[in-house]
C-alpha cells in the first residue's frame, strides 16, 4: 500500500497489527464457538494451529456438530482452493530457501497475500509477507486459545463491526493495483460474477468464478508481450483504452508496464 | 472421526497453499501467463472483498456491513493511513449496529 510504502517497517507493522487485533477477535470467537459447539478444546486449537484458515474452520465446526464430517472436509478444501493461484502469485516472494517456501506456504492467508501483493515485488514484498504471515498467525492462534480459555464470555464479533473490518482493510490494499485500467476492469468484473454467483453455489466456488473474468484477456494477449520482469505490474490493455500519445498498439503498449512499476516504487 | 476431519483439512488446505508456490518454481511460465497472475490475484481478492462486504451464508448481508465498508472504502480512496481505513469500517458497522440498523 501506497501509505506503507512510503513510510518504514514501523507503519507497516502498524497496518498488519490493524488487521490483526481483528483477528485476534475473530480467533476469540471461533475458540468460543467451538467449545460450545462441543469440540474438545486440543480439536479447536490444532484446527487453528494446523488448518489456519478461518472460513473454513467456521464452516468445518458447523457441519461437524451438524454430523456431516465429509461435507466439513470437501466444503473447507472447495473454500481454500483459492490459495493455490494466490500461491501462484506469491512464487518466490516468501524467499530464496526452500524451508521459507515450505513454511511460508502454511502462512498465506487471504490477507498476508494482499500485504504481500501490495508492494513492488523484492525484498519488500517478502518482508511484508513474512511480517503479516507470522504476526497473524499469532494473532489468530492467540485468539483461539483466548476464546477456548473464556468460552461464552467471549462477545460476538458483530457487535464491535469486525466482519466489515476484513473486506475494507483487503480493498484497501488492493486500491493501488486497482488504478492500472486493466487490472481494475478485470476485478471489478471477476468480483461482481462472485457476489452474483453467490446465492446459488457452493461457498468458495464463486470466489474462484472470478477467474473467469481473467480468462478473457488472456486469450486476447496470446501475443509475445514485452518483457518487463515486473511482477507488480500488469500490463495496460490495448483494448478500449485510449493509450496517450500512441496510434499503434504495440508502440503504445512497450512503456506501459515500466511507467507503472517505476510510478509504483517512487513512492517508497 | 474429528481428528480424521481436521487432518484431512489441514493436509488438503496446506496442499493448495504449497502447490502453488512449488508450481511457480517448476512451471515454465510464458511471459503473458506471468503478467496475468497478479492480475489474476488482485481479482481473487477483490471477488473475496466483496462477497464478504454484501453476503453472509449466501444471502445479502444487511445494510450495516457494508455500509462500514463503503465508508473505510472511500477512506482509502482519499488516502487515510490503513489503520484507520480498518477502524472506521468496523466502527461504522457497529455503531450502526447499535442503533438498531441489520
Amino acid at each position: 500500500m501506497r501509505t506503507a510504502n512510503r513510510t518504514g517497517g514501523g507503519a507497516m507493522l502498524r497496518d498488519v497489527a490493524a488487521i490483526g487485533a481483528a483477528m485476534l477477535a475473530v480467533g476469540a470467537s471461533f475458540g468460543a464457538v467451538a467449545v460450545a459447539a462441543g469440540l474438545p478444546a486440543w480439536a479447536t486449537l490444532a484446527m487453528s494451529v494446523f488448518v489456519y484458515a478461518g472460513g473454513a474452520q467456521f464452516m468445518a465446526v458447523g457441519l461437524v456438530a451438524a454430523g456431516s464430517p465429509l461435507a466439513a472436509v470437501l466444503a473447507g478444501l472447495l473454500l481454500n482452493a483459492r490459495h493455490l493461484p494466490f500461491g501462484l502469485a506469491l512464487g518466490g516472494s516468501l524467499g530464496p530457501a526452500r524451508w521459507r517456501r515450505l513454511l511460508g506456504s502454511h502462512l498465506m492467508t487471504d490477507e498476508a497475500t494482499a500485504f504481500a501483493l501490495a508492494r513492488p515485488a523484492g525484498p519488500t514484498r517478502r518482508r511484508a509477507f513474512w511480517v503479516a504471515g507470522v504476526l497473524l498467525c499469532l494473532a489468530w492462534n492467540a485468539g483461539t486459545l483466548l476464546g477456548v480459555l473464556a468460552g461464552g464470555a467471549v462477545g460476538d464479533p458483530a457487535v464491535l463491526g469486525l466482519d466489515a473490518a476484513f473486506p475494507a482493510g483487503l480493498a484497501a490494499l488492493l486500491l493501488p493495483s486497482l488504478r492500472d485500467a486493466r487490472t481494475r476492469r478485470v476485478a471489478l468484473a471477476g468480483a461482481g460474477l462472485a457476489v452474483l454467483a453467490t446465492p446459488f453455489l457452493p461457498a468458495g466456488l464463486p470466489v474462484l468464478l472470478a477467474l473467469v473474468a481473467v480468462v478473457g484477456p488472456a486469450l486476447r494477449r496470446r501475443e509475445p508481450a514485452p518483457p518487463t520482469g515486473s511482477e507488480a505490474a500488469p500490463e495496460p490493455s490495448g483494448a478500449g483504452v485510449p493509450e496517450p500519445g500512441h496510434g499503434e498498439e504495440e508502440a503504445a503498449r512497450e512503456p506501459g508496464p515500466e511507467a507503472v512499476l517505476r510510478a509504483e516504487e517512487a513512492t517508497c | 472421526m474429528l481428528i480424521a476431519v481436521i487432518v484431512a483439512l489441514a493436509a488438503g488446505t496446506y496442499g493448495f497453499r504449497v502447490a502453488g508456490v512449488l508450481l511457480r518454481d517448476r512451471l515454465e511460465l510464458p511471459e503473458w501467463a506471468r503478467l496475468l497472475l497478479p492480475v489474476g490475484a488482485a481479482t481473487l481478492l477483490a471477488a473475496l472483498a466483496a462477497t464478504a462486504a454484501l453476503t453472509e451464508a449466501g444471502a445479502f448481508a444487511g445494510y450495516a456491513r457494508p455500509a462500514g465498508v463503503l465508508v473505510g472504502l472511500l477512506l482509502a480512496w482519499r488516502r487515510a493511513p490503513f489503520v484507520l481505513v480498518v477502524v472506521a469500517a468496523a466502527g461504522t458497522t457497529a455503531l450502526l449496529r447499535l442503533f438498531g440498523v441489520a
